[in-house]
């Protein structure tokens, strides 16, 4: 795991850049509450950009019609006069305590070694973290990491290999197209002779294939074979049922990506079907000092829609503000009277 | 998750006038262990969402309906594939990220319940995501 030099302090992290996530940015911000947002994903939106930026959402108050993507640019839009940092690509490996009940405290490192000291946790994690889908090889895990790969981290891995590239994507395209003159033959297997990726990708395989530098086969691998995490072979099964051992030390398996839990679930938190309990005034886990709002919550009377996030960041931050500033006395206001609030927001 | 908007809803729901037509069917979910689970679906929604009303397993349905993310998958029995229809464009495009997709292969949240699919057979594999 590479080590970053120094931790970052700051009031807040907040795990998950999706609409609560985002919202809480602003609720806290308010409350001159700094924040940290994490998100495995390259970019902001969580589920709305991931899953469906072009879809038109329809109930989220005030705005009769919106998509996913325009929601995120919007809530990015709201959130900027508090200039919350970003880490994108990262996912929160560990969450441990240091304070108190009264006086919490929490260092959270990420997969990519960044550590942050932080008073108080939001997560808003949605469904969880968006990860891979692996297919439905026996003993695929056994070769995780040795042999199969789900992103390329270094290009040097695949040189002169037999790789093996499975989907139809714009990833598995891209990656056909990139490792191809590296690799000592390149497979790009997948079930039908359709690509839903960019055009001119498509084209520059095809013409590939044509020149004999990839070998394309209509099918899907359906076993793997080696030892010790080290794969010599695998099964291809073609659309015609007939099996074939090919030569493949090096599988790419592109299926899109789905949501897991992830290590939330190690975080020593009460879980309630991989959903977080809270209670519904504070918006509180078991642990205090950890907040939970969004669709990762639970409570009597939960409905998972992005609204119900508005509220229990706007609500979460309350708490947040007693946790960070124990001294001050919170002053309800409001952003259409507040000159206040309004200096916060750069309008006044 | 957000209530989404379902692309072949609006010209589904509802559309027997005429009274008579039955506004719900049977139809039976095959678990990937063989077992077999029988529920009624209302007309004009979705088969995925008869699916989660009845907590059927092996209907993940991560995205909510939004065919965007290829975990209702299921295979349709072979005597009624010509009624439930064929894959669209996008249905076939997203079936890309779905395993062990075969000829009878669709994803559920595409599917309306309508009168015709009284006594609809599908069966979920035993992995979506």
């Amino acid at each position: 795991m590479p080590q970053t030099s120094a931790a970052i302090d700051t009031d807040v992290v907040i795990v998950g850049a999706g609409p609560a996530g985002l919202f809480a940015v602003f609720e806290l911000g308010l409350l001159d509450i700094k924040a940290h947002v994490i998100d495995i994903l390259p970019r902001a939106g969580g589920q709305c950009s991931e899953l469906y930026p072009e879809k038109p959402i329809y109930d989220i108050p005030g705005l009769p019609v919106v998509t996913g993507q325009e929601l995120t640019d919007n809530l990015m839009k709201q959130i900027e006069p508090f200039g919350p940092t970003f880490h994108f690509n990262e996912m929160v490996q560990t969450l441990e305590s240091l304070g108190t009940a009264e006086t919490p405290a929490f260092r959270i490192t990420t997969d990519a070694g960044t550590v942050f000291n932080a008073k108080v946790v939001l997560v808003a994690a949605g469904g969880g973290s968006f990860q891979p889908k692996k297919p439905p090889i026996p003993n695929i895990e056994s070769y995780e990491g040795k042999s199969v790969f789900y992103a390329v981290r270094r290009m040097e891995d695949f040189r002169d290999r037999d790789v093996v590239i499975v989907g139809g994507g714009d990833s598995a395209l891209d990656w056909t197209l990139n490792l191809q003159p590296v690799a000592k033959s390149l497979t790009l297997v997948h079930r039908r002779d359709a690509f839903r990726a960019a055009p001119h990708s498509v084209s520059a395989m095809q013409e590939l294939v044509k020149a004999g530098k990839v070998s394309f086969r209509l099918g899907q691998i359906t076993e793997v074979h080696g030892a010790g995490g080290d794969m010599s072979h695998a099964t291809l099964k073609g659309n015609d049922g007939a099996e074939e051992k090919i030569a493949c030390d090096r599988l790419m398996p592109f299926f899109g990506l789905t949501m897991k839990l992830g290590p939330v679930a190690e975080w020593g938190l009460n879980l309630n079907e991989n959903l977080i309990p809270v209670d519904t005034e504070k918006f509180e886990t078991s642990h205090p000092g950890i907040f939970a709002v969004g669709d990762i919550n639970v409570y009597p009377g939960k409905l998972k829609l992005i609204l119900s996030g508005f509220h229990e960041g706007a609500l979460a931050a309350q708490k947040a503000h007693r946790y960070i500033y124990p001294e001050k006395k919170l002053l309800f206001q409001y952003t259409t009277s507040s000159t206040n609030l309004q200096k916060k927001l750069g309008v006044s | 998750m957000v209530k989404m908007s379902y692309d072949n809803m609006a010209v589904c729901y509802g559309a027997e006038p005429g009274g008579g037509a039955p506004t719900k069917v049977k139809v039976t979910f095959v678990d990937s262990h063989g077992q077999a689970r029988t529920v009624e679906g209302e007309v004009g929604s979705t088969l995925m969402e008869t699916a989660r009303r009845n907590d059927i397993p092996e209907i993940a349905a991560e995205c909510g309906g939004a065919c965007a993310c290829a975990t209702c998958h299921v295979y349709v029995d072979e005597k009624w594939t010509e009624k439930a229809g064929k894959a669209s464009q996008m249905e076939e495009d997203m079936l890309d990220f779905a395993f062990d997709v075969k000829p009878n292969s669709r994803l559920c949240c595409q599917i309306t319940v309508r009168p015709e699919l009284d006594g609809l057979t599908v069966t979920t594999p035993a992995q979506q995501g």
